[in-house]
């Protein structure tokens, strides 16, 4: 998941004052700037370059490559593993990320109201699960799920129940999707909370005079204050339901026959890549889905930053 | 840092304007002092409650604290089931302790079991996450720096090719990322994973804004009149003003190295330069191949040692994650 300071402003560069030129101003500052300019380059702008440049090209049976043109694109828009992939993927985001956001905001709000015992403990404890490994939750996770010896099988040892298996192909989506929320909620807790931290208390103290209420105040200040800080967090949280693969690969090893090899994209793509061998189509795939990532992710901006 | 007057403990602002208490031994003329039981001090009545300071409610606390009921459950869990050998974790409720408390011999077999492999794994993780995020601040804060207080060519198309980079998805570049590192000869050794941790566009977005906001332009040009050199002014003046900004970045830096399971997955092959988290992955699949040796006990004893570090971390340090997250609006 890549992060971004929360309420950035509809992202856009700091304002800069005017300032005394430096002596040797442009080789100084790209002097400062070079080593990230590079290493950026080596590790984000060639494998770009090299991604298309692969996926135009496929390998020969005997050596060598051939360049192909678009057949791979074409390939791949036409390959139901794909599309079944994506639209899972598609489901995912739809159900998952308004469900952990919610959560998020009604955290955040609950914490910035001031109407809690124990802020600073809720503060601090909600955020925790960010720091655990994804491999490390994707494992606890699965074992709690697991009907042997995890909270599941216990729960129907104690009370005879047949709960439905988490682990089972129908269900695992939905497992997973608890396990994403888990690990995420409380980092989108903070970016709302640090959003309303710096809403000016005097628009309050103005709200109580008039008589609003603590729901109007919800809705009529907090909400229009923090709209870019959620406007990201969805962004962020699209571009990684797009991008799911810790989860499921983890979680493969307890639920092999549920999680295909290419129940995401990105799996999709990691087997072709170093199951299958084909890179030229496993690039493919991994363009197509940046750019449809990049599409639903630029949509949500656009609309998120119209004004209401 | 931007602290909210309003998130002030109250009595220390309350402290800080009370004058002191007048001794209480005022003599009255003609008679000699007599020393008086000192009085009780008066309790400080408490602030009333307004809008800005509402009475806590019991309701919205119990509500919340479900969700912190889900959120630390599954830590409980683990804390409880690292205290189990395997016989117990299938015959014991998970939510209570087995027959035998286990926990130390379970954290020694795991140091010790496939020839303390879990050991090399620390340490190679240790080795990923000093170079990775030790790096990725280095170049985050010098980068962060130029963008903020040199006007040079290129700098907005810096800005805009950063902005669209964290929009691509970082597992569409892996594939072709470990075919170029390949062909270089740097697959499966150690810098294929430093190398690619070293860029953190988050990183330089957020020294960015916090250099712009903390580095005063006065200051540099004072320094430049009386002739400080460029690297001397970075050095002396603006990295100490940087520096929770810096901590920040630190932080964010260690937790996505230390977490990384991804890029590691890709890149290394060789059991003996896997990063703690593929080594627990390792682990868990072993059940399930044939002739494998199940270690459940281990994996979750060892997913406990993984994710304390960085726990305390986080708890020691917590205060410069609000900082940081909140550093990018900052508000006049």
């Amino acid at each position: 998941m890549t992060l971004l300071p929360a309420a950035a402003k509809a992202v856009s560069p700091p304002r800069s004052r005017p300032r005394v030129r430096a002596r040797g101003n442009a080789l100084v500052g790209w002097g400062f700037a070079g080593p990230f300019a590079a290493v950026f380059v080596l590790v984000f702008l060639a494998p770009i370059g090299y991604a298309f440049q692969l996926s135009l090209m496929r390998d020969r049976l005997i050596g060598g490559t051939d360049f192909v043109g678009a057949d791979n694109y074409v390939q791949a828009l036409t390959d139901a593993r794909f599309w079944e992939g994506s639209a899972r993927v598609g489901l995912f985001l739809l159900v998952q990320v308004p469900i952990m956001l919610g959560i998020a905001l009604l955290v955040a709000l609950a914490i910035d109201s001031g109407r809690l015992y124990g802020k600073a403990f809720f503060r601090v404890a909600v955020f925790l699960p960010y720091a655990v490994p994804a491999v490390v939750a994707g494992l606890m996770w699965g074992f709690i799920y697991g009907p042997r010896f995890g909270l599941v099988g216990n729960l129907n040892e104690a009370l005879g129940l047949s709960l439905p298996d988490p682990l089972s192909p129908s269900l695992i989506l939905a497992s997973i999707g608890n396990v994403v929320t888990w690990e995420f909620v409380g980092y989108n807790t903070l970016i709302f909370y640090s959003a309303l931290k710096v809403v000016p208390r005097s628009l309050y103290e103005a709200a109580a005079i008039d008589g609003a209420g603590e729901w109007r105040v919800v809705t009529a200040i907090k909400l229009p204050a923090i709209r870019s800080a959620l406007v990201i967090a969805t962004i962020f949280s699209i571009i990684g339901s797009f991008q799911l693969f810790n989860e499921p690969s983890i979680m493969q090893n307890l639920a092999p026959n549920a999680i295909t090899t290419s129940y995401t994209p990105n799996l999709y793509t990691y087997s072709l890549a170093f199951s299958g061998q084909q890179h030229n189509y496993a690039a493919t795939v991994a363009i197509v889905m940046g750019v449809l990532t990049a599409i639903i992710a630029y949509a949500v901006q656009l609309r998120g930053m119209r004004k209401g | 840092m931007i602290t909210n007057p309003a998130d002030a403990p109250s009595d220390t602002v309350e402290r800080a304007v009370r004058p002191r208490a007048v001794p209480d031994t005022a003599v009255e003329p003609g008679r000699t002092p007599v020393a008086r039981p000192p009085k009780a001090r008066p309790r400080r009545p408490k602030r009333p409650h307004t809008p800005l300071n509402p009475r806590p409610s019991v309701p919205l606390t119990l509500v919340t604290g479900l969700v912190l009921v889900y959120t630390l459950l599954p830590l409980v869990w683990l804390v409880i089931n690292a205290t189990k050998n395997q016989q117990d974790l299938f015959d014991s409720f998970g939510l209570w302790l087995g027959k035998d408390f286990r926990l130390w011999d379970n954290i020694s077999r795991t140091l010790t079991y496939d020839d303390g492999a879990f050991v090399r794994w620390t340490l190679n993780t240790l080795l990923y996450v000093a170079a990775g995020a030790g790096g990725a601040t280095l170049l985050a804060v010098l980068g962060g720096y130029a963008l903020a207080v040199y006007e040079f060519p290129g700098r907005r198309a810096v800005f805009a090719v950063v902005i669209g980079a964290v929009a691509v998805p970082g597992t569409a570049l892996a594939v072709p990322t470990f075919l170029m590192f390949s062909g270089m000869g740097l697959a499966n050794t150690p810098w294929a994973v430093i190398i690619p941790s070293l860029v953190s566009p988050f990183g330089l977005y957020l020294m960015w804004v916090f250099a712009a906001e903390a580095v005063p332009s006065e200051l540099l040009e004072a320094a430049r009149i009386d002739g400080a050199g460029e690297l001397r002014i970075f050095f002396t003046i603006a990295l100490p003003l940087l520096r929770p900004g810096t901590v920040t970045v630190l932080l964010f830096s260690m937790v996505a190295t230390w977490n990384n399971y991804f890029l590691p997955l890709i890149m290394i092959k060789d059991p003996d330069w896997y990063p703690l988290t593929l080594g627990l992955n390792a682990w868990s699949a072993q059940a399930r191949t044939a002739g494998g040796e199940p270690v459940f006990d281990l994996i979750i004893t060892g997913s406990l040692l993984t994710v304390v570090p960085i726990v305390v971390i986080f708890l020691l340090l917590q205060r410069h994650w609000q900082s940081g997250l909140a550093a990018g609006s900052v508000k006049e």
